[in-house]
């Protein structure tokens, strides 16, 4: 298996040289192969999110490379990266404009990568917008021109995957996409996670607090701390792992106890 | 007679201020963005119409101004996007700056009119009035009213800018800069330079606004350094004014009523005029305009409020 994302000795300190010094990644490697499918687990703090947004150029690593299908895009500007990035918040108002059509939306999302048409929104695009919105099951295809603002926010993220994955990115993050969620949406949400993963084939990086699903979803889960990956498990490992398993492999790598929110979850 | 003389000279002001109508629309309503450039722009706009047209170029004129607009917005847009200066003080520093610029322009003196100055058969000089578009365009329809020629050509070019704008904005980069007023985020995410889009916008809603300033330019035969203040809070009374009539469905209909809105706001003035308002008081009638449209949502809900209080109480009473 060829390497789809390789991340290598990734460092990144805020507010360096004052007392409020956090280190937010220290020495992070990853690769992950194509089509890899990764679950994140960590408690607050330990570096998830930063991971994603150095991923995603939201800012500049103090040292280390990140390559993505081969080429090294550490210093290219964010939304170079999101031609070949999908991503999605915990929070839906995040990915979508609220002011515009799901039509509109998702001609934006779709049009990075696909031949323009001098019209953003044409019929030829809006059919193919109006099966893809059919496979969410969320009765969108209808609705394509309604505003983005007026749907609840179980659609909109659902829509918001939809303009995450439209592109068909060499990379998906999921930043705890349905934290925010009622537990029916997220489920729902979830779902249409995994088969548009597996339709497509993606990469995809999913953060999450749950154990049970990080050890559900995807090939491969690996734990975070302080910035620092401590638990890498895939294979026949995690095929046997459970959440009691994890926490105590967790405390043994990380020398300390999970955070309250993720015992929780156990 | 009378009554359509107003109607006509009210509505062919309107169409002159329509430009900057719509680009006070895009800065505000689209970007999201309050933009103080509009005061200066509108000024840079006739100061350099006026330059070029007395040179002999009244269509070029046109051109010209619009483009001097967009450059003052390219400054704007640079200093928000590149210097990361607040929105408004940006706003404010541009047009600041082009005070001095206009005065340039203007070969150092505060207003300027359309005329050169020619020898004539004896050598002496007289002044000739420069051609403008509206005298060219009167030219070609001899005994027609002059006030109607302005609004007949004025009206023309303001629906050929309008349906350009429409369709502009239906294209990539017109949804672009929209989805950089509502969601930059997500805009960056399609992998769109939102810094690029937002810059775009700035320069497109300035350049409108000095085309109005380049219309004004031709149809008054004079540029005037002072003729831009309080234009911003004129042109979000248009603004609002077109709401209020089409309300915010989608872009178009924001273009159509900022042009609507610039025509009735022109009624209103007409009308304030008629009952011996004297003219300093206009901008004081468009700051009450603007105050009254912003404070009518809270005071609707506020009423509303009240309204169920009272009912909730006379229930308990019953």
């Amino acid at each position: 298996m060829n390497a789809q994302l390789v991340i290598t000795h990734l460092t990144k300190k805020f507010e360096a040289g004052t007392v409020n010094e956090k280190i937010a990644l220290q020495d992070f490697s990853l690769e992950v192969g194509k089509g890899e499918f990764i679950t994140i687990l960590g408690s607050n703090g330990a570096g998830k999110s930063t991971l994603f947004n150095a991923i995603l150029g939201k800012f500049l690593p103090d040292a280390g490379s990140i390559l993505l299908d081969g080429e090294d895009i550490t210093y290219r500007k964010d939304y170079k990266r999101a031609l070949n990035i999908g991503c999605l918040y915990q929070n839906p108002l995040r990915g979508t404009a609220p002011n515009m059509t799901i039509e509109e939306n998702l001609a934006l999302a779709y049009t990075r990568k696909s031949t323009h048409h001098f019209f953003a929104v044409n019929r030829k695009d809006s059919a193919y917008f109006r099966e893809l919105l059919a496979t969410l099951e969320l009765g969108l295809e209808d609705r394509m021109k309604t505003k983005m603002g007026l749907l609840s926010g179980g659609q909109r993220q659902a829509a918001a995957l939809l303009m995450a994955t439209i592109a068909k990115p060499k990379l998906l993050l999921l930043d705890e996409h349905t934290a925010a969620l009622d537990p029916a949406t997220a489920q729902k949400v979830l779902k249409i996670t995994r088969e548009i993963i597996s339709r497509d084939n993606l990469t995809a990086l999913m953060i999450t607090h749950d154990m049970n699903q990080a050890l559900a979803f995807g090939s491969r889960t690996i734990m975070m701390d302080s910035g620092r990956l401590v638990l890498d498990v895939s294979g026949e490992e995690r095929a046997g792992m459970t959440p009691q398993k994890l926490v105590e492999l967790f405390a043994g790598t990380a020398g300390h106890g999970l955070s309250d929110r993720t015992m929780l979850s156990v | 007679m009378e009554y359509v003389h107003l109607l006509l000279s009210a509505l062919s002001q309107g169409a002159i201020y329509a430009p900057m109508a719509m680009g006070v629309f895009i800065a505000f309503k689209i970007l999201n963005t309050p933009d103080l450039t509009i005061d200066g722009s509108l000024v840079f706009g006739m100061t350099v119409c006026a330059v070029v047209t007395i040179a002999g170029h009244p269509i070029l004129a046109l051109f010209a101004g619009t483009l001097a607009g967009g450059l003052a917005g390219l400054v704007t847009g640079f200093l928000q996007t590149k210097l990361r200066i607040n929105a408004i003080l940006s706003g404010i520093l541009t047009m600041t700056g082009l005070y001095t610029i206009n005065y340039m322009v203007l070969g150092g003196q505060s207003n300027l009119y359309l005329q050169s100055a020619e020898l004539n058969e004896s050598g002496s000089e007289v002044f000739v009035s420069s051609p403008t578009i509206y005298k060219m365009f009167a030219g070609l329809f001899p005994g027609i009213d002059t006030t109607a020629a302005v609004l007949i050509l004025t009206a023309v070019i303001v629906a050929a800018v309008a349906a350009l704008l429409c369709v502009f904005f239906k294209t990539r980069s017109g949804m672009a800069i929209r989805a950089t007023g509502d969601n930059e985020e997500m805009v960056r995410s399609s992998s769109i330079n939102a810094d690029f889009s937002r810059v775009l916008g700035i320069m497109i809603a300035n350049g409108l606004v000095a085309l109005s300033g380049s219309l004004l330019c031709q149809q008054q035969r004079f540029a005037d350094l002072n003729s831009g203040s309080g234009m911003l809070v004129v042109g979000l009374a248009s603004v609002i004014i077109g709401q209020a009539m089409f309300g915010r469905r989608s872009v178009t209909l924001g273009v159509i009523s900022a042009v609507a809105g610039s025509a009735v706001y022109r009624l209103i003035l007409q009308l304030a005029y008629k009952i011996n308002m004297p003219s300093y008081g206009v901008k004081l009638l468009s700051a009450v305009i603007v105050v009254i449209a912003l404070a009518l949502p809270l005071a609707r809900r506020k009423l509303a409020i009240r309204k169920a209080r009272l009912a909730a109480e006379r229930g308990k009473n019953a």
